[in-house]
Order: C-alpha cells, then sequence, then structure tokens
C-alpha cells in the first residue's frame, strides 16, 4: 500500500508518479475538494523534500499541500486510502500475486480468547497490529469465501461476534478488556481494516476491482456510519459556535457605512495640532435578531433531530433572545431547559422526559402546532424578530394549515426553514414543504456546509424583508 | 548564525531541545516551510501551542520572531509602515520657507521619516526572521488580500518610495482559531497544518517536560482528567497551556496524588466558566471521589 510497496508505479505508465499525483487530484477534485494547479506543483516541490519511503510523511506532505482546511483534510484521508488501496491492489490482481490466506488451521484457534486478545490489543491502542488481527478475525469469524458478498454487512457480523462494543458491557467478568468498551475511535479504525482485509480478499477472488465508490455526503460531512456519535456531532457544532459568535463582525468593509465619531476625533486632532488627520469611527455593533426557533422531534425526524437539538444547544450559547420550542403533535417550550441544562446530554433528556410532548402519538400535526404557537407568541412577535422551524414538513396527511403559517411569517421579520431531506424528496409523499415555502425561505440542512450557508443568511443583512 | 535543517527528524530534534514537542505532521511541515519558502497557516482549537509553534522555531532556527497580532479594524498603517507625520511636519516648518515644494517633497517621503510596522520589518530585516501573523481570522477581508503580496513574493509596494523586496527569506507563520473561512486565494499561497489536542501519550510527554519535579503518577492522572474534561461539552474545554499551569499549581501544592478533594480545590485552574464548573464537579470530581459539597463552592470562588 506504501509507495515503496509498489515500485512498479512507474512502469505502469508513462508518467510514473507525476501522471498517479495528478490522477490523485482528480479524484480529490470529483470530491469537491478544490485542488488548484499551483497547490499541485506545491505538492511535487513538497515531495521532492522529504523521503517517499515514509508512508506518514508521504502522506502529510501531500496533504499539508492539497487539504486546506479540516473538512478537506477529512475527504483527503478517505481518498487516499482509496486510491493508494486501489492502485496496490490493481498491480495485485494483474501481476496474480496471492498473499497468503494469513492464518491456516482458524478451526483449531479457541475463539473466547480470540476475543479477549482482540479487544484487550483494541484497548491498549497498538497501531501495527490492527492488520494482523483484522486477518486474524476473519480467518475466525468470517468464513472466508461466503460471505455475504455485502463487505459493509460482513464488517458488522464479524465485529459482533468478537462482541466489541464502545458502550460499557458491565454483565461481563471484571478481568474482561470488553467491560469498559472500546474506545470509538480503536473500533473505528478496526472496521476500517477489516473492511480493506474483506475488499483485498475479494479482489484476490475476483481477479479484478469493484468500481469505484464515491464518497457519500454523510461520510464527508456529519459523521455516519454505525458507529455515529454524538461528540463528532458535536465537534462540528462547536465550530459553528464560535462562527456564530464573531458572524456578522467581518461582513462589511472596514470603512463602509462607519459612522464618524465626532467626538474622539476632536481628541485624536489634538495630537496634530488641532487638524483632524485621523478620522475615528463609531464601533459596528453586530446583528443579534431576536429569534424563535421552533424544532421537530418526531420519528420521521428521528436521525435529524439530534443534530438539529445540538445546533438548537450551540444557537442558546450565542443568542441571548432566543426562545425555543419542540413538538411533535403540540408545542411546548423548551428555553428554559437549554438554559438550566449546560450539557447537551442532560438537556435532551430532560427535554425527552419532561418537555410534555411525549405523551402524544408521535405523528406532527403541524397545524395544530401553528395555531399553538401564534396563541403563545403572537403578541411577541414583531418584525425584527426571526422565526426557525427545523422540520421535514410531513404533515402525515393533516392538513397543513399554511394560511396560520403565514400569518406567522407575516407578524415576524424573517421566516427561515430547514429541512433535513435532499431537495428531491421535498413534495414527494407527505411532504408539503411548498405550501409553507412560500411563506419562508427554506434550506435544506443535512450537511455542515448548507447549516452554514443557513447561518450566513441568519447573520447577514436583512434584504428579503419584503417576504 | 542561523540554522538550515536538512531533514524532518533534524527540525523535531531541533523542535524539542527548545522545549517545544511537536506533533507527527508539525515537525514536518515547518520543514517543509524552511525548504520550500511557503507560509504556514495554522489552524486549531485554541491553546494547542500554535502560538508557541512560532516561537520554538524562532529559537531553533536562531532567528528573531516578529509578531503581527491581528485584531478586527487592523489596518496597513499598523501592519505595515506609516509616515511620521509629525516628524514631516517638523521637517516642513524647519525648512527655510523658500525652499521650493519639490525639494521638500522629494525630502519627507525618504526611509527616514516612515515607520516600520511588523511586515515591513520582517521583510526589510538584514537577519532572516520568523514572521508570526497571530489570529489572521480576526481581520477582514480586505486586510488578507492585502497580505497576497507579501506572502507569495515577499514584497510590499509603498507608493512613495517604491517596491520594497525582501533581503532575506522569513519563515511565515499565519495562525487562525478558524472563527471564520479565509479566502481561497490565501489559503492557496500557505502550506496548511491542522494542530489538534494532542493524544494521552504526547500530552503527558509535553507536561513533563515543563513540570519534571511533578511525580509520573500525578502527571498521567492529570492527563487522564483533563482529557475526560475535554469530552465534556464544555463552552472552553482546557488547553495544553491550562493542563501545563494545572500540572504547575499541583506541584506548588506539593501533591502526591490527585485525588476529588484536591481535583475541586484546582479545579478553576483548567476549566474556567461558572457553568463549566458544575458540569465538570458532577462528572469528573464524583468519579475521582470525595466529599463534594463546600469544596465545590470555594473552587468557585477564586
Amino acid at each position: 500500500m506504501a509507495p515503496s510497496d509498489r515500485p512498479s508505479a512507474a512502469e505502469r505508465r508513462a508518467g510514473g508518479l507525476d501522471a498517479e499525483l495528478i490522477g490523485f487530484a482528480e479524484q480529490l477534485r470529483a470530491e469537491q475538494v478544490s485542488v488548484g494547479t499551483s497547490e499541485l506543483l506545491d505538492a511535487f516541490a513538497a515531495l521532492r523534500e522529504v523521503a517517499w519511503t515514509d508512508r506518514r510523511d508521504f502522506r502529510e506532505a501531500l496533504a499539508t499541500t492539497l487539504a486546506k482546511s479540516p473538512e478537506d483534510r477529512r475527504v483527503f484521508d478517505l481518498v487516499f486510502d482509496r486510491f493508494f488501496f486501489r492502485a496496490a491492489e490493481q498491480q495485485a490482481a494483474q501481476r496474480e500475486v496471492v498473499e497468503g490466506a494469513g492464518f491456516d488451521g482458524a478451526d483449531q484457534l479457541d475463539l473466547e480468547q480470540l476475543r479477549q486478545q482482540i479487544a484487550q490489543a483494541l484497548q491498549e491502542g497498538g497501531e501495527g497490529q490492527l492488520q494482523d488481527l483484522a486477518r486474524l478475525a476473519i480467518a475466525a469469524f468470517g468464513d472466508r469465501g461466503d460471505g455475504s458478498g455485502v463487505i459493509g454487512v460482513d464488517v458488522q457480523r464479524i465485529r459482533r461476534q468478537l462482541g466489541l462494543r464502545a458502550e460499557p458491557q458491565p454483565d461481563l467478568p471484571a478481568d474482561d478488556p470488553r467491560r469498559d468498551g472500546i474506545p470509538r475511535e480503536q473500533l473505528r479504525r478496526f472496521e476500517q481494516q477489516l473492511r480493506r482485509e474483506l475488499e483485498r480478499a475479494l479482489v484476490e477472488r475476483t481477479k479484478r476491482l469493484p468500481p469505484a465508490r464515491p464518497l457519500s455526503d454523510l461520510d464527508r460531512n456529519l459523521p455516519g456510519g454505525p458507529i455515529q456519535d454524538l461528540a463528532a456531532v458535536h465537534k462540528v457544532v462547536a465550530q459553528l459556535k464560535r462562527r456564530l459568535a464573531t458572524q456578522g463582525h467581518e461582513r462589511k468593509g472596514r470603512n463602509r457605512h462607519a459612522h464618524v465619531d465626532v467626538r474622539r476625533t476632536m481628541r485624536a486632532s489634538l495630537e496634530t495640532g488641532g487638524v483632524p488627520v485621523v478620522l475615528r469611527y463609531r464601533p459596528k455593533r453586530p446583528r443579534r435578531p431576536e429569534i424563535f426557533v421552533l424544532c421537530d422531534v418526531s420519528t420521521s425526524v428521528a436521525s435529524a433531530s439530534v443534530f438539529f437539538l445540538s445546533v438548537l444547544h450551540a444557537l442558546h450559547d450565542s443568542f441571548r433572545k432566543l426562545r425555543s420550542f419542540v413538538f411533535i403533535e403540540r408545542i411546548s417550550e423548551v428555553t428554559d431547559v437549554f438554559e438550566r441544562e449546560r450539557d447537551f446530554h442532560a438537556a435532551s433528556a430532560a427535554i425527552a422526559r419532561d418537555a410534555g410532548v411525549a405523551d402524544v402519538s408521535g405523528y406532527t400535526d403541524y397545524g395544530r402546532v401553528w395555531s399553538e404557537f401564534l396563541t403563545e407568541v403572537e403578541d411577541q412577535l414583531h418584525p425584527r424578530a426571526t422565526v426557525i422551524v427545523l422540520g421535514d414538513a410531513r404533515t402525515n396527511g393533516r392538513p397543513p394549515r399554511e394560511d396560520l403559517f403565514g400569518a406567522v411569517a407575516a407578524k415576524a421579520g424573517r421566516t427561515f426553514w430547514l429541512n433535513p431531506e435532499p431537495k428531491l424528496y421535498w413534495n414527494y409523499g407527505d411532504s408539503v414543504i411548498a405550501a409553507y415555502e412560500q411563506h419562508c425561505t427554506a434550506f435544506e440542512c443535512w450537511t455542515t456546509a448548507q447549516l452554514e450557508e443557513f447561518v450566513k443568511a441568519l447573520t447577514g443583512p436583512v434584504v428579503d424583508l419584503a417576504r | 548564525m542561523t540554522i538550515e535543517p536538512t531533514s524532518v527528524e533534524q527540525v523535531a530534534d531541533g523542535l524539542r531541545e527548545v522545549g517545544y514537542l511537536p506533533g507527527e505532521a508539525t515537525a514536518l511541515v515547518s520543514y517543509l516551510a524552511t525548504k520550500l519558502g511557503k507560509p504556514v497557516l495554522v489552524e486549531g482549537p485554541a491553546g494547542v501551542g500554535k502560538t508557541e509553534l512560532a516561537k520554538a522555531l524562532a529559537r531553533y532556527l536562531d532567528r528573531e520572531l516578529v509578531r503581527l497580532q491581528c485584531y478586527e479594524g487592523l489596518d496597513e498603517a499598523k501592519a505595515l509602515y506609516e509616515w511620521n507625520y509629525r516628524k514631516q511636519l517638523l521637517r516642513i516648518q524647519a525648512e527655510a520657507s523658500d525652499t521650493g515644494w519639490e525639494a521638500v517633497q522629494e525630502d519627507i517621503f525618504g526611509e527616514e521619516f516612515l515607520l516600520r510596522r511588523p511586515l515591513l520589518t520582517a521583510i526589510a530585516s538584514e537577519r532572516p526572521v520568523v514572521l508570526l501573523i497571530d489570529e489572521i481570522d480576526k481581520t477582514d477581508q480586505e486586510f488578507e488580500a492585502m497580505l497576497l503580496e507579501l506572502l507569495s513574493d515577499f514584497q510590499i509596494s509603498i507608493p512613495e518610495l517604491g517596491r520594497v523586496d525582501a533581503r532575506t527569506q522569513p519563515v511565515v507563520l499565519l495562525t487562525s482559531n478558524n472563527s471564520r473561512e479565509l479566502t481561497e486565494a490565501l489559503k492557496r499561497r500557505c502550506l496548511y497544518l491542522w494542530v489538534d489536542y494532542p493524544d494521552a501519550g504526547h500530552e503527558l510527554e509535553i507536561v513533563r517536560l515543563h513540570t519534571p519535579e511533578l511525580s509520573e503518577t500525578v502527571a498521567r492522572k492529570l492527563v487522564e482528567v483533563v482529557h475526560e474534561v475535554r469530552e465534556l461539552d464544555l463552552k472552553k474545554p482546557p488547553s495544553i497551556a491550562e493542563s501545563i499551569d494545572w500540572a504547575r499549581a499541583l506541584l506548588l501544592l506539593g501533591a502526591d496524588d490527585l485525588d476529588g478533594d484536591l481535583f475541586r480545590q484546582t479545579m478553576s485552574v483548567i476549566v474556567k466558566h461558572r457553568t463549566d464548573l458544575e458540569l465538570v464537579a458532577a462528572r469528573v470530581g464524583v468519579r475521582l471521589g470525595g466529599a463534594p459539597d463546600g469544596a465545590v463552592g470555594s473552587a468557585q470562588r477564586r
């Protein structure tokens, strides 16, 4: 896999490594990392300075010149692994190199002991052993050759058979390394290794490469997959929090629309004998709108609502005048829950426990939500207020009552709708987003990039007041 | 004189010697920066040693550190150069009244009347320097655009004097807390380095380096606790600088073990918001054991 492992790269194509790198850059571009020619040149210059034989140096040298943000770096790592793994496999398939199956006599292994050993090694976090462990695990549990045919399924099956879980398993004996749970990061790396080994075996069997799989948006943005965990969502939201806190500061040019502070200018002019050489300006205050947020927590948006609640949580940190409501069939105000609970987990638990939405059928009733929202806050809506709705606009066949929603939007200055579904699914089935869209600005919001678009709109100048 | 490293390992060792333990990528990128003459954009959460890296590089390369602290509203006059008008005024007044305008104008726009600000200082220095442009994300996009000329060609244009070229190649580091997206144009000209919180082993090394007198067990426990605290959703997670401060505090108190009580008394060193303090006391303090009441209050009052 390491570049040094494939000395034939130069022979394969006339272009040698240069062509390989350009191919790699092409793949990065295909995944929307903007790699310019100047960056590619930098990459070549950087590679001249480091030893290629060290996989880590090689990778870091490329990363530092090609991937210029944490998000890009994430994509870079995924593409890097995919690209060089495939390149090596293609060579192997062409030359019909078959690596040893690894471990014969798998049936003589003590399976329980093996489980323990693997868990132990994962706990300790050995870097180099992962590959051996993965092979061992496949030999013991993988039924080489007649798996389900879907690699993702096989990976999960092997993981389950090993009894590896991130959560603590208190019913296991005290000396079992799995008792306190395996670190998530380690588990993820192990799964990656399993996947790679299974793919390798597949290529060896079929003697050809499977088609390249483009990265899914989930891979790229919100952490996805079976070990999706809140901490990672939070990392994204934490960044958002910082941006929110500084938004509005830098949007306008320094002196554009600035007001001269006469007092301070006069004071400054004393230094130059009363001639106002330097003008002093009044500082500009960033826009801090008053916000009402309505968040759908029904089952149809279950996967998104964790994300939405944490966004809501972030908003509470950044905007002082914020009132939040959650709804399923009816609405209930949760402003004080968020203000009381600093910890996100505690806040979401408190919402589930005593927000008063848990007692209903679990189907969203938008019509009822609007009417209750109107009665509750009608007097407080004013042209400087912003209303944000987080929901999928699926009414379950109930009347959408867009007239009531229109009334809300008319009273408020701006109304935004964040829909966790891709635009493709809008207005299919019982989705009635079109009915609401005429009263508000709707954003699709299922990746962090889209969320940022929205934050820009939220903190930006009011241009759509006419709506 | 100044040092020219010839391999990544040399940079890593050199940084170690001056008291900075570089992570995997850090040494490599620093090495590339000296070799390729490209600026480095360093991003990461607050307090992971971004600024410290620049200082350490300056010490290791035996170069002077020129620092430009960015803030909202920073402009050319504070970053590049400024004409010293007071001196110019005095000069004009001192001239005999019959001197022609031409002569005066020649006179007052000379180097003598130029106030050098950090960027010009870095460019015009006789000896190569390390230029640190700190918290670039605090400035506005116009300022970024102004930096482009400097970062790609190492030159500054002063209308009255012409172009000032760099006499020596500075090593340039830009740091950002990622509070806003920097422009593509700026990023394209830089190498990119993301510095994150170190893993436990690395952080332990760092703490041991700064407080070698602290016993191994306490240091180990301290790092574990700090990592645990970072996992919580805090307003401000503790940085490396704060773990070091905490290690120093424990050393002063002569701690030989880190238990619940000691933790509650000293945790205000690493946690600095009232609400965060409560959360940390509830989660971590309880796990460490000891009496939870009273001590929390006293820690908060500090």
